[in-house]
């Protein structure tokens, strides 16, 4: 019963990584130790694809997985094993905090934990800021990273269509403010557009 | 009307567009289910967040989940799971089948350098609105600075983050509040 083992395996992974996608990784390579569902090579693929689709690279990764093992069967196995916990104390936690929103302790709890978040998310958009916008180091390079001068034009250039319509005292023209609206996935498709047409990956 | 199929709907199109990680999703739904559809604040938005650091799981899913069961309950949070994990289990079972060099071509390559510079000025952007609407005075821009110092400098888990900043909150509203009415 394949099947039951690909969704326990996927289950203690989702259970056990705390704090985000790639903190299954350790739990990923035990698993290929100890199962041989995959290679430590299938590995590293999966986490240069899990970075290049969109989706959550914890899920990426176990559909990946689960795929390499039992086909289409397997991928939704091995994703619906890893979301399973979460959901369940999800749950469980978004009931207790609807019984007690009102609760003065909650409430001053969530004022302390609000900027901690922000602070967290901001630490996040630093290590994202050195990925995007510098190259990675080669082995044994010491010293700052180099500067993909590039991406840092096109990070300023989308920082200004995103924001310059929204300053008020700037008072910009309407095409301006229109720009700055659109979903974002218009600027993800332009970005990419913008990569391939002047080989940023080079 | 926020019946199951739009949540599902709604989710599945955040997960569609989630590029890099848990952290890229924060745009996407301050654009979908805050600014577009009020399902949720920008407050709700950041507890749901700091929670699902300290539960287990996926933190997009995570944040998924608490809000489908915000509007529909039990039910709710299923769907919007289910509905930002499908794109995935779809592109990624095409990718494995057919092209397992996907990230080797050099399109791809090109393309995926031009997104994350494009996902890192949408998270800050999404920092920024996020600031706004916890930094309200002295006490959380001192705790939203110095979390952000010590992630970055140091190695703790975020759980040991959330738990002081939580303390520090009711210390601050709660117990020193009492103290001023004496």
């Amino acid at each position: 019963m394949i099947y039951l083992r690909l969704f326990f395996e996927f289950f203690k992974t989702g259970l056990f990584a705390i704090g985000g996608g790639l903190a299954t990784l350790p739990f990923l390579q035990d698993m290929s130790a100890r199962t041989g569902w995959f290679t430590t090579d299938q590995l590293a693929d999966m986490i240069a694809i899990s970075e290049c689709t969109p989706g959550p690279i914890g899920v990426n990764m176990a559909t990946y997985a689960g795929f390499l093992v039992r086909g289409i069967p397997g991928a939704v196995t091995a994703t619906l094993g890893l979301i399973c916990p979460s959901v369940i104390v999800i749950l469980i936690v978004a009931r207790i905090l609807k019984r007690f929103k009102d609760n003065k302790f909650v409430q001053a709890a969530f004022y302390g934990l609000r900027p901690a978040s922000t602070g967290l998310i901001a630490a996040a958009c630093l290590s994202v800021a050195v990925i995007a916008l510098t190259f990675p180091k080669a082995a044994g390079e010491t010293g700052l990273p180099q500067i993909r001068w590039q991406a840092v034009i096109l990070a300023v250039i989308l920082w200004l269509l995103m924001n310059l319509g929204s300053i008020k005292a700037l008072k910009a023209p309407a095409w301006l403010k229109k720009i700055g609206k659109l979903h974002p996935v218009v600027f993800l498709a332009a970005s990419a557009v913008v990569g391939i047409i002047f080989h940023f990956a080079s | 009307m926020r019946t199951l199929l739009e949540l599902y709907w709604t989710f599945v199109k955040i997960g569609c567009v989630t590029f890099g990680g848990g952290y890229a999703m924060l745009p996407m739904l301050q654009k979908e289910v805050v600014e577009s559809r009020h399902w949720a604040t920008e407050e709700e938005l950041m507890d749901y967040y700091a929670i699902g650091q300290c539960t287990p799981g996926v933190i997009a899913v995570n944040t998924a989940t608490f809000i489908g069961s915000k509007l529909r309950g039990i039910l709710g949070g299923i769907a919007a799971t289910l509905g930002v994990v499908f794109p995935s289990l779809v592109i990624i079972s095409v990718i494995a089948a057919f092209i397992s060099n996907f990230a080797d071509l050099a399109v791809v390559k090109d393309a995926f350098v031009g997104i994350r510079v494009c996902v890192f000025v949408l998270i800050l952007n999404a920092v920024v609105k996020l600031g706004k609407a916890s930094v309200k005075d002295a006490l959380t821009l001192c705790i939203c600075v110095a979390v952000m110092a010590a992630s970055v400098l140091l190695d703790l888990s975020p759980i040991v983050f959330v738990l002081c900043a939580g303390i520090a909150g009711i210390v601050a509203k709660v117990l020193l509040a009492k103290e001023g009415k004496k």
